[in-house]
C-alpha cells in the first residue's frame, strides 16, 4: 500500500465518520464541526486527485465561510433540536430498514459496475498535466463551459434577488435620519410658547 | 307522382299527429282522409298506366358508409305498383269508414280527443307500408319494415285503457322481433356477401349466391338457401305464419278498422311481398322455397282448424287470414310468385271487408263480439248482411268451375294457388293440406255467417232491439270493396295466372318463344290460348317461356320453373277439389247451424278434447309462455334483482360511497403538512422505483 | 464560434438582458411604482420573443459543442411557456396589486424562471439540464412566498425549497452515475455509450434517480407530497403561474432527456413512466375529492393531468411524444381560464377559494358560470371539448405501444375524476342557496382569458388550432 492510497482511505473514511455524525450528532453545533472534517477531507481528496485550486476553494470558501456562517445561524436560532430527534426517533426503524435495502441494491449495482467502453476516451476535463489548475480552470469555465458559467452567475442574481425581496422591508413607522429636513428646519416654527394662566388650564 | 304517393300519407299523418290543434279536430280528419283518396287515385292511375317496366326514382342519398352505400328511392315495377293500389285503396277506405266506427268510443271520456291521433297512425301505417313496397334496396325496407311494426303496435294498443290491448300489443311487438332478427340476419348476409344492400346487385348476384357456401352458426350452408331461409323467417313474424303467429289472433284487441287494414289486407302481406320481391334469391334456394311452401300448408290447416271453433267473430276471421297466408307462401314457397301476389290482392279485398263487416255488425252489436250472443241479424242489418254474404263466397272460393276466373275473387286466385300447389308436386303435402283448409275455410266461414245473421237472436235482448244499420261512411267502404271482391279476381285473371306471355309482360319480364325448353316435349307442350277453355289443348300454339336475368322485371321465374305453366293442365279432378271442398264445408256448416242447431254441442260433447285442442289454438300460446316468457322473465327477474340490482349497483355504490372515499381520506392523511413526510413519500417512491429496476432492468 | 452560439441563444440572452436591465432600472427610479408597467413590459417581451422563436426558428442547431440545442422540439416548448407566462403575469398585474404584492422583483423574477425553463428545454447536455432547472426553482421558490407576511406563503416557498433541494440531490446523484457510466454529461454521448451492448444497472439507476427528480418538478406520485401545499399557500396568480409554463419546462425535459440521452433504454424507462403515470392519475383523482379550497383542489387535478402527459411519455414512441405536447398545450390553456376564474373570486375584496361559495353561481353570473362549466367539462375529458382530445391523444399512443393496461387505468381515474369536476358544475347549477355570494368581478383582462379559454375548448375541437402538425413536428425531431 502506498502512501497515496493510504491518505486516500483516510481521507474517504474521514469523509464518511465527517458526514454520518453530521445527521446523527445530537448537539447541532457538533453537527456543524463533524461537516467541517467532511469538507476538509474532500478538500483532501480533490489534492490527491491533483485539483489543488478546488481543494483550496473548498476550504477557503466552504469551511471558512459558508460553514462558519451555518456555525452562527445555528448558534444563534433557538431551534429545540432534541424534540425533532424524537420525532424522527419514530421513524428510525424503517428509515432504518429503507435505508439497508438501497445499501443492499447500491452495493449489488457497484459490484456489477462497468463503465461504457468509451467513457474514457469520453471523459472531459481530464486533470491536465501541462497546465496550472487555474489556467485549466479558467479555459473551461470562459471557454468551454462559458454558457454554464453565465447561467450559474444569473442563478446567483436570482438567489441575490430573492435574499433582498424576502427580507428587506421599508418599515414606515420606523423613523429614520431625514437630512434633508434636519436641514431646513425653521427654528422658528419648532417651538411655539403659550402663555398659560395659572389655575385656568388651556 | 309515385312521390306524392308515397308522401301525401306522411303530411296527413303529421297534420292528424300534430297539427290538428290548429286545424281543428275534424278538419284534420278530413285532410289525412282526403290525401289518402287522392294517393289512391294517384296509385290507380299509376298501377293502369304502367308497362311493366322497372323504374328507379331516387328521392335522396341516405347512407354512404365505406361500401355500404343507400338510397332512399323508389323501386317502380308491377310489384310495387299492385302493392301500391292494395294499400292505398284499402287504407283510403278504412280512412272513411273510421269516421263512423271511431265516432263515439267508450274507451274514451267525454272531451278527451282522440280521433286525429287515430287518423295520424293510420296514415303513418300507410306512409310505412308505401316506403316498405317501393324501397329500392333492403335497408329502407327495413326502414319501412320497422315502421308498420312501430304503426301496427301503436294501434293494437290504441285502447290503452284496456290491459288487454297493452299486451297483445307488447306480443306483437315482441314476436315479431323475433323475425325482424332473423330478417336483419339476412340482410348482414346479403351485404356480407354481396357487398351491397340495392336490390339490383343482390338479384345479380344471386347465381353466384348459390353456388357459395358460408359458415353460419355451426355448419357450412349454401349462402342462397341460408339468406332465403332467413329473409322468410322476417316474413313468418310480419306474416304470422306458424310459430311465430300467436300475436295476429291477440292484435284483434284493436279498433275493428286497424284489423282491417293491417292485420288483414296490407301488413301481414309484407311477408309474401318480399318472398316474392326475392323471386330471383328464392328461385336460387330450393330447399328454403320446400321450407316456405311445407309451412305454408301447415300454417294454412293448422289456422283453418283452429277457426272452425272460436267464438269471437274477430278472431274467426283473424285465423282465416292467417290461413290464406299460408295459402300465398305455399304459392311463392312453389315458385308461382304471380300466383301469391294474384291472392294478396283478392285477399285484400274480400278480407278487408270482412272484418269492416264484422266491425259493422260488432259497430251494430254495441261492441259486442262473441258470436253465442248474435244470431238472426240479417234483418236488423241487410247491407251489411248483403257485404259479408259476398265477402263469404268470395274467401269460400264460390265460382263456376272448371272456367277458372268466373267467379268471386277468392274463386280464381284461391283456385290457382291449389292447381300450382298440385302442379308443383302432385298428390303432395302442401296440395292436400290446402284442399282440406279449403273445406274448413268454407265451414267456418259460412258457420260465422249462420251465427251471426241466421237462427234466433240470443244474447242480450236488449242489445239485439237496438241493433240498427251502419251510418254511410261505413257502408260505401263495404260497397266499394264489395266490388273489388267478386270482379277482382275475374279482370286480373289473366294477367296474374294467364299464359306466360300475359304473365311476363304484365310483369315486365323478358319472355321468348319457348324452342329450347325442355317442357316443349311434355304432353302439355304446347301452352294454350285460352286457359279457360283446357278441352283445346291440342290446338298448337306458340309457348313463351320466362327469359331474362335475376332483377330484370318484377319477378324472375328460373329456367326449370313452368310451376304456372303446368298448373294449367292439372287433371280436371284437381281443379273440382277447392270447388267440393267448398261445398261440403257448406253443407256441413248448413247441418250443423240450421238444419240441426243441436249438432254442435253433440259434436263438441264427444270430442271434448279434440275441442279443447282447437279452442285453445293448439295450446301454441301456453307452450310458448312455458318454453320462453316464464324462463326469459325468470332470467330477467334474476338480472335485476341479482345482476343489476346487487352486483352492478352494489358494486358501484360501494366502489362509489366505499372505496372512493377510503382512497380520498388516505390521500388526505397522507398529506400531513409536515416536511419529512413528504420527503420520506419521495425517498420511499425512489426505493420502489430502483427496486423495480432492480428486479426488471438489472436482471438482464 | 461563439458568435454563431450566441446567435442560437440570442432569445435567453435577451431576455436575461432585459430582466437585469428591468432590476437596475427599477431599483434606481421609483421601484415598486414600476410594477404594473414591468409586468406588462415582461409579458410584452415573452409575447415578441414567442413571435420571434415560433416565426423565425428552423432546423436543428447545437450550440456550445451540443450543450444547448435548438430544435423544433424546444421552439415548440418555448413558445408554449412564453406564451403561458404571459397569459399568467398579464393576469396576476390586478390581483398582485390590489393585494400589494407587485413589487417590481415579481416580473423580473419570473423572467429569469423563463429563462431557466428555456435553458431547460434545450439542454443538450446534463450540466445545462440542471443549470436550468435550479434557475427556474430559484426564482419559483422566491415567488412562492411573496407573500412574506402570511406564514402559509412562507411555509409553502420553505417547503418547497426543501424539498426542491432534496429532489435536486437526487437528480445530481443520478447524473454522476450516470457520467460514472458514460464518462460524460452530453446526451449525445451518453446515448452514444448506452447503445452498444446491453444497458448497465448503474446507468439505469442513474436514470432512475434522473427521473425522480424530474418527476418532482412535474409533480408526479410520489414525489408530488409539496403540490398542494404550495399551491395553496402561494399568492394566486404564483400558483397560477405554477401550473403553467414550468409544468411545461419540466414535461419537455422529461422528454427530451429520456428520448435524446436515455432513447437507447426505452423499454426500461417506460415501466417507470408509466408506473408514475398511473399511481398520479389515480391518486389525483382520489385526493381531490376530498378538497373544498378550489386551489388545493386545481394541485391535485394538475397531478392527475401529469399523470395523463407521462402516459405519452410512457408509449415512448414519436406518436406519444407528439400527444404529451398537444396534451401539455390543452392542459395549459384550460388552467390559465380556470385560474382566470378563481382570480376573479372574491368577496369584499379578499379572495375566496372555498369551492362552497360557488353554490349558485349560475343565477347570478350565467356567462362566466358557463364559461367555467366548459372548463370543467373538458378538463373533466368530457368528448365534444377540446380535454377530450388531449386525452384521447395520450390513451391513443398509449394503446398504440402496447400499453393497454396503462390507457383502461387512464380511463377508469377519468372516471373517477371527473367527480370532483363535476360535483363545482353541479354547486355552479343545482347548489343550495349560499348565505353570502361573491362579488361580481369587473376584470376585463381576467374576464377575457376566461372567455377566451373557454371558446379554444370549444372551437378547438375542429382542428385543434392546427397544434397537431406543430406537435408532431417537434416529436419527430426528439425521436428517432
Amino acid at each position: 500500500m502506498s502512501v497515496a492510497v493510504f491518505t486516500f482511505y483516510l481521507f474517504a473514511i474521514c469523509t464518511i465518520t465527517g458526514g454520518l455524525f453530521t445527521v446523527i450528532s445530537r448537539n447541532p453545533v457538533h453537527s456543524v464541526l463533524w461537516l467541517i472534517l467532511a469538507f476538509l477531507s474532500s478538500a483532501g481528496l480533490f489534492v490527491l486527485l491533483g485539483a489543488e485550486f478546488v481543494a483550496m476553494l473548498l476550504i477557503i470558501v466552504y469551511v471558512g465561510a459558508v460553514a462558519v456562517l451555518f456555525l452562527f445561524v445555528v448558534m444563534m436560532l433557538d431551534i429545540d433540536f432534541a424534540e425533532l430527534k424524537a420525532e424522527m426517533a419514530k421513524y428510525m426503524p424503517l428509515a432504518l430498514l429503507i435505508g439497508l435495502v438501497l445499501l443492499m441494491q447500491f452495493t449489488m449495482a457497484f459490484g456489477v459496475w462497468e463503465a461504457s467502453d468509451k467513457a474514457a476516451g469520453l471523459r472531459d476535463a481530464v486533470t491536465p498535466t501541462d497546465a496550472h489548475n487555474t489556467e485549466a480552470l479558467g479555459l473551461l469555465l470562459y471557454d468551454k463551459y462559458f454558457l454554464i458559467f453565465q447561467l450559474s452567475g444569473l442563478i446567483l442574481l436570482v438567489a441575490m434577488i430573492g435574499a433582498i425581496v424576502l427580507t428587506l422591508r421599508h418599515r414606515t413607522d420606523v423613523k429614520r435620519q431625514d437630512v434633508m429636513a434636519q436641514m431646513h428646519r425653521d427654528p422658528a416654527k419648532a417651538m411655539e410658547l403659550k402663555d398659560v394662566k395659572p389655575g385656568q388650564g388651556l | 307522382m309515385e312521390t306524392l304517393i308515397l308522401f301525401a300519407p306522411l303530411v296527413g299523418a303529421l297534420i292528424g299527429g300534430f297539427g290538428w290543434r290548429l286545424t281543428g279536430e275534424r278538419a284534420a280528419m278530413w285532410i289525412t282522409t282526403g290525401l289518402l283518396f287522392v294517393a289512391c287515385a294517384f296509385s290507380w292511375i299509376v298501377f293502369l298506366t304502367h308497362d311493366g317496366v322497372t323504374e328507379k326514382i331516387q328521392l335522396l342519398r341516405w347512407i354512404e358508409s365505406g361500401s355500404l352505400s343507400t338510397d332512399w328511392a323508389i323501386r317502380m315495377d308491377r310489384l310495387t305498383a299492385i302493392m301500391l293500389i292494395v294499400i292505398t285503396t284499402v287504407s283510403a277506405l278504412v280512412h272513411l269508414y273510421s269516421f263512423g266506427y271511431m265516432a263515439d268510443d267508450p274507451q274514451w271520456k267525454e272531451g278527451e280527443s282522440y280521433k286525429p291521433r287515430f287518423f295520424a297512425y293510420l296514415s303513418f301505417f300507410t306512409f310505412a307500408m308505401l316506403m316498405l313496397v317501393t324501397s329500392d334496396n333492403l335497408v329502407q325496407m327495413f326502414f319501412g319494415w320497422e315502421g308498420v311494426g312501430v304503426a301496427s303496435y301503436l294501434l293494437i294498443g290504441f285502447y290503452y285503457r284496456k290491459p288487454t290491448a297493452n299486451a297483445a300489443a307488447i306480443k306483437a311487438f315482441v314476436v315479431n322481433r323475433v323475425g325482424d332478427f332473423g330478417f336483419a340476419l339476412g340482410i348482414f348476409g346479403l351485404y356480407y356477401l354481396t357487398d351491397s344492400v340495392k336490390f339490383d346487385d343482390i338479384f345479380a348476384a344471386a347465381p353466384a349466391l348459390a353456388e357459395t357456401t358460408v359458415h353460419f352458426l355451426w355448419a357450412d350452408w349454401n349462402a342462397a338457401n341460408l339468406i332465403a331461409v332467413l329473409l322468410f323467417i322476417g316474413a313468418m313474424g310480419k306474416s304470422a305464419q306458424l310459430f311465430l303467429h300467436t300475436w295476429l289472433p291477440d292484435a284483434m284487441e284493436g279498433p275493428t278498422p286497424v284489423s282491417a287494414l293491417i292485420h288483414a289486407a296490407t301488413m301481414v302481406t309484407a311477408g309474401v311481398f318480399l318472398v316474392c320481391r326475392m323471386s330471383p334469391l328464392m328461385e336460387y334456394a330450393p330447399e328454403a322455397t320446400a321450407f316456405i311452401t311445407i309451412l305454408g300448408a301447415t300454417t294454412a290447416f293448422v289456422a283453418a282448424t283452429i277457426g272452425l271453433v272460436q267464438n269471437d267473430i274477430k278472431r274467426v276471421i283473424a285465423y282465416s287470414t292467417m290461413s290464406q297466408l299460408g295459402y300465398m307462401f305455399v304459392a311463392a314457397g312453389v315458385g308461382a310468385y304471380s300466383v301469391a301476389m294474384f291472392h294478396l290482392f283478392t285477399h285484400a279485398f274480400f278480407k278487408a271487408m270482412l272484418f269492416l263487416g264484422a266491425g259493422s255488425v260488432i259497430h251494430a252489436m254495441h261492441h259486442e263480439q262473441d258470436m253465442r250472443n248474435y244470431g238472426g241479424l240479417r234483418k236488423k242489418i241487410p247491407y251489411t248482411f248483403a257485404a259479408m254474404l259476398i265477402g263469404t263466397l268470395a274467401i269460400t272460393g264460390v265460382g263456376i268451375p272448371l272456367t277458372g276466373w268466373i267467379g268471386f275473387a277468392g274463386f280464381a286466385s284461391k283456385d290457382a294457388v291449389i292447381e300450382s300447389a298440385f302442379a308443383a308436386d302432385p298428390m303432395g303435402y302442401a296440395f292436400w293440406m290446402l284442399v282440406i283448409a279449403a273445406l274448413f275455410t268454407s265451414f267456418y266461414s259460412w258457420r260465422l255467417m249462420f251465427l251471426t245473421f241466421f237462427g234466433k237472436p240470443r244474447g242480450d235482448k236488449h242489445t239485439h232491439e237496438h241493433a240498427h244499420e251502419s251510418p254511410m261512411v261505413m257502408l260505401v267502404p263495404l260497397g266499394v270493396l264489395a266490388v273489388g271482391s267478386i270482379f277482382a279476381g275475374a279482370i286480373w285473371y289473366s294477367s296474374f295466372f294467364g299464359k306466360t306471355n300475359e304473365i311476363a309482360s304484365f310483369f315486365g319480364v323478358p319472355y321468348a318463344e319457348a324452342s329450347e325448353h325442355g317442357e316443349a316435349k311434355d304432353d302439355h307442350g304446347e301452352a294454350k290460348d285460352d286457359h279457360a277453355a283446357p278441352k283445346d289443348d291440342k290446338k298448337k300454339k306458340t309457348s313463351y317461356a320466362f327469359t331474362g336475368k335475376p332483377g330484370e322485371g318484377a319477378i324472375y321465374t328460373g329456367k326449370d320453373n313452368h310451376v304456372i305453366h303446368d298448373a294449367h293442365y292439372v287433371p280436371t279432378w284437381v281443379k273440382l277439389s277447392p270447388f267440393i271442398a267448398m261445398v261440403i264445408g257448406f253443407l256441413m256448416a248448413m247441418c250443423f247451424y240450421i238444419w240441426d242447431p243441436k249438432m254442435p254441442k253433440r259434436t263438441m260433447e264427444h270430442n271434448r278434447p279434440l275441442y279443447n285442442f282447437l279452442l285453445n289454438k293448439w295450446y301454441f300460446d301456453e307452450l310458448y309462455d312455458a318454453i320462453f316468457v316464464k324462463p326469459a322473465s325468470m332470467i330477467g327477474r334474476f338480472f335485476w334483482k341479482r345482476g343489476d340490482g346487487d352486483v352492478i349497483d352494489g358494486t358501484l355504490n360501494g366502489v362509489a360511497m366505499g372505496i372512493v372515499p377510503f382512497f380520498t381520506r388516505l390521500a388526505g392523511r397522507a398529506q400531513s403538512g409536515y416536511i419529512f413526510t413528504y420527503a420520506f413519500a419521495m425517498v420511499i417512491g425512489i426505493l420502489v422505483l430502483v427496486t423495480w429496476m432492480t428486479f426488471s432492468g438489472g436482471a438482464q | 464560434m461563439i458568435q454563431a452560439d450566441l446567435n442560437i441563444i440570442m432569445p435567453e440572452i435577451i431576455l436575461s438582458l432585459f430582466a437585469i436591465g428591468a432590476l437596475l432600472g427599477a431599483v434606481y427610479t421609483s421601484k415598486d411604482k414600476m410594477g404594473p408597467m414591468l409586468v406588462w413590459a415582461t409579458a410584452g417581451v415573452f409575447l415578441a420573443l414567442a413571435l420571434w422563436i415560433g416565426v423565425n426558428g428552423q432546423g436543428t442547431n447545437p450550440a456550445f459543442g451540443g450543450m444547448f440545442v435548438d430544435d423544433a422540439f424546444s421552439r415548440f416548448a418555448k413558445v408554449a411557456i412564453l406564451l403561458s407566462s404571459a397569459a399568467v403575469l398579464v393576469m396576476s398585474q390586478e390581483y398582485m396589486q390590489r393585494k400589494g404584492l407587485l413589487r417590481f422583483e415579481y416580473p423580473v423574477l419570473v423572467a429569469l424562471s423563463v429563462v431557466g425553463m428555456m435553458v431547460m428545454v434545450s439542454a443538450g447536455d446534463l450540466m445545462t439540464l440542471y443549470m436550468g432547472l435550479e434557475l427556474q426553482s430559484l426564482a419559483l421558490y422566491v415567488v412562492a412566498s411573496l407573500r412574506r407576511d402570511s406564514a402559509r406563503s412562507t411555509e409553502a416557498g420553505l417547503k418547497y425549497f426543501v424539498l426542491g433541494a432534496l429532489s435536486s440531490g437526487l437528480l445530481l446523484y443520478g447524473a454522476s452515475l450516470t457520467y460514472g457510466f458514460a464518462g460524460t454529461t452530453l446526451f449525445s454521448g451518453i446515448i452514444q455509450t448506452a447503445t452498444e451492448g446491453h444497458t448497465s444497472i448503474g446507468l439505469l439507476f442513474g436514470l432512475v434517480f434522473i427521473i425522480a427528480g424530474l418527476a418532482f418538478k412535474v409533480s408526479a406520485v410520489p414525489f408530488h407530497m409539496w403540490t398542494p401545499d404550495v399551491y395553496e399557500g402561494s399568492p394566486t396568480p404564483v400558483t397560477a403561474f405554477f401550473a403553467t409554463a414550468p409544468k411545461i419546462a419540466a414535461m419537455a425535459l422529461f422528454a427530451r432527456v429520456l428520448h435524446d440521452a436515455f432513447g437507447s433504454a426505452v423499454s426500461d424507462w417506460s415501466q417507470i413512466i408509466a408506473l408514475l403515470s398511473v399511481v398520479s392519475m389515480f391518486l389525483g383523482a382520489f385526493a381531490a375529492i376530498g378538497q373544498t379550497n378550489i386551489k388545493r383542489l386545481m394541485a391535485f387535478s394538475s397531478i392527475a393531468h401529469m399523470g395523463y402527459a407521462l402516459m405519452g411519455l410512457a408509449a415512448g414512441t414519436v406518436l406519444g411524444v407528439q400527444a404529451m405536447l398537444v396534451y401539455m398545450a390543452i392542459y395549459v390553456t384550460m388552467n390559465i381560464g380556470t385560474f382566470a376564474f378563481i382570480l376573479s373570486m372574491q368577496k369584499d375584496g379578499q379572495a375566496v377559494t372555498d369551492i362552497g361559495s360557488l353554490n349558485q353561481y349560475a343565477k347570478r353570473e350565467p356567462g362566466k358560470a358557463l364559461a367555467m362549466l366548459i372548463l370543467l367539462f373538458s378538463m373533466a375529458g368530457v368528448p365534444p371539448m377540446v380535454g377530450f382530445f388531449g386525452k384521447f391523444y395520450v390513451l391513443r399512443a398509449a394503446y398504440d405501444a402496447g400499453l393497454a393496461w396503462l390507457a383502461i387505468a387512464g380511463v377508469i381515474a377519468s372516471v373517477i375524476g371527473a367527480y370532483y369536476y363535476l360535483r363545482i358544475v353541479f354547486y355552479m347549477y343545482f347548489g343550495e342557496v349560499p348565505d353570502e355570494t361573491l362579488d361580481k368581478s369587473h376584470s376585463p383582462v381576467l374576464w377575457g382569458f376566461l372567455m377566451a379559454s373557454a371558446a379554444i375548448m370549444v372551437l378547438g375541437l375542429v382542428n385543434l388550432f392546427g397544434i397537431e402538425g406543430a406537435a408532431a413536428a417537434a416529436a419527430a425531431t426528439l425521436v428517432n
